[in-house]
């Protein structure tokens, strides 16, 4: 298959840069594949499992907040948080959404209430996406 | 003549000194590796963004009224300035130096009649600005807890902006950082965030390429301008941390050459005048023994 160059970015570092066969992501009006060759194309990601394929090997990231730039030039994926799946562990996860339940609810002042909330929805976006 | 057992003491604590300042040149040099690669590491992200950016902006028809973060609100009576400085001090002139091009640009926008306000992001910019605007600050933000600099922590600041924004307290956003050049040289930055400064929107030679949008194009925007400014606050940050620790570097390494030349001179005061003391008992013990 035809490669084309792709990166990840997340504004802490780079994730990935290479060139990839094929990316699905989940876009916002609903998942697609990206091939060589794409149209132009701007969109907004769900959070979601991105699936990248090299060679017949996918490597799956978790990605949230996340915007495609599609050119002529290649794909950028620009993430305000991503993760290599193999990172994640879903027992650990179950317990952080235990943690930060307890925190909603012994949150002292309206600001830590809404940090706690605000950890607790990105959990449970996390999990959400996981169980696809 | 300050006795011996003075100079001794005085040697001493220099001595003692200038071992703290090399400890923390040393730990600031640790440091600065560490914020000097987060800082290039966030490099690729604001650069991306920053071209998208140009790419949506170009594809803005010239003319249409934008939304309000990329073109403003069309007012500029309220300014909100961001002042970035560190927690700590012992870094030379790093604090200083953002506060005074803070301070000359809120006198420039006072002497013309606008209304000016203030965010501080650190403590050691609060305490300096306190003396003077107390009365123009409307929020400080501490990030001393914060060991590691996330974007989550940009991103809480960037909300922050926008919220303001959203509820018309101000009309142009400037934010006040120090960028890392190299150790030796950080230079006081002012960057304009909102409205936002997209490079090569207004040529508008990106628009060579049509793209598709999915949303539509505005909404996009509406998704990525609030990013953009959280972005840039976090590359601020991240460039202060460096700025910081680089400065704060040569001014100890300053502090020790420094406290080395007083030992020296002390020394050699301490020296001359034990050598004296000899001198003189000697004499009156030849005197004493000439006079029998």
């Amino acid at each position: 298959m035809a490669a084309f160059h792709f990166e990840l970015v997340s504004p802490e570092k780079v994730l990935f840069s290479g060139d990839v066969d094929s990316v699905v992501v989940p876009a916002s009006e609903g998942d697609m594949t990206i091939l060589k060759d794409h149209a132009p194309l701007m969109t907004t990601l769900r959070p979601g499992v991105v699936d990248v394929t090299t060679a017949g090997r996918t490597q799956r990231l978790f990605v949230r907040g996340g915007f495609a730039d599609i050119n002529a030039g290649g794909f950028i994926l620009l993430a305000e948080q991503a993760l290599p799946l193999e990172q994640l562990d879903g027992a650990a996860i179950e317990r952080e959404i235990r943690d930060a339940g307890d925190d909603v609810a012994d949150a002292k002042d309206a600001e830590l209430k809404r940090r706690a909330q605000e950890k607790l929805d990105k959990l449970n976006e996390l999990k959400a996406a996981l169980r696809i | 003549m300050a006795s011996l057992k003075d100079l001794r003491n005085r040697i001493a604590s220099v001595k003692a000194t200038q071992k703290i300042t090399k400890a923390m040149q040393m730990v600031a040099a640790a440091k600065l590796r560490r914020a000097q690669s987060a800082a290039e590491a966030a490099r690729p992200y604001a650069e991306r963004m920053e071209a998208v950016l140009a790419n949506l902006a170009g594809g803005v028809a010239p003319g249409a009224q934008g939304p309000a973060l990329l073109s403003g609100n069309g007012k500029d009576q309220t300014h909100l300035l961001v002042v970035c400085t560190a927690e700590r001090g012992l870094c030379g002139a790093f604090n200083s130096s953002i506060v005074r091009l803070a301070r000359e640009h809120i006198y420039r926008l006072q002497q013309q009649g606008k209304t000016v306000k203030i965010i501080c992001v650190g403590k050691k910019g609060y305490d300096q600005l306190r003396r003077q605007f107390d009365a123009l600050i409307v929020e400080t933000v501490d990030l001393r807890g914060v060991r590691q600099l996330a974007f989550g922590d940009a991103d809480a600041i960037g909300r922050k902006i926008i919220g303001m924004f959203e509820a018309g307290q101000f009309d142009v956003a400037t934010l006040f950082f120090s960028r890392f050049k190299s150790v030796i040289s950080q230079i006081p930055t002012a960057q304009q965030l909102i409205p936002a400064q997209v490079a090569g929107a207004a040529s508008g030679g990106a628009a060579a390429t049509s793209y598709d949008y999915e949303p539509e194009e505005g909404e996009i925007l509406s998704q990525l301008l609030p990013r953009n400014i959280s972005v840039q606050v976090f590359r601020a940050l991240l460039e202060n941390a460096a700025s910081e620790q680089g400065a704060r570097m040569s001014a100890m390494d300053n502090a020790t050459r420094n406290a080395g030349d007083m030992i020296r001179k002390q020394t050699l005061t301490y020296n001359r005048t034990r050598q004296a003391m000899i001198t003189k008992e000697l004499i009156e013990i030849i005197s004493g023994a000439e006079a029998l």
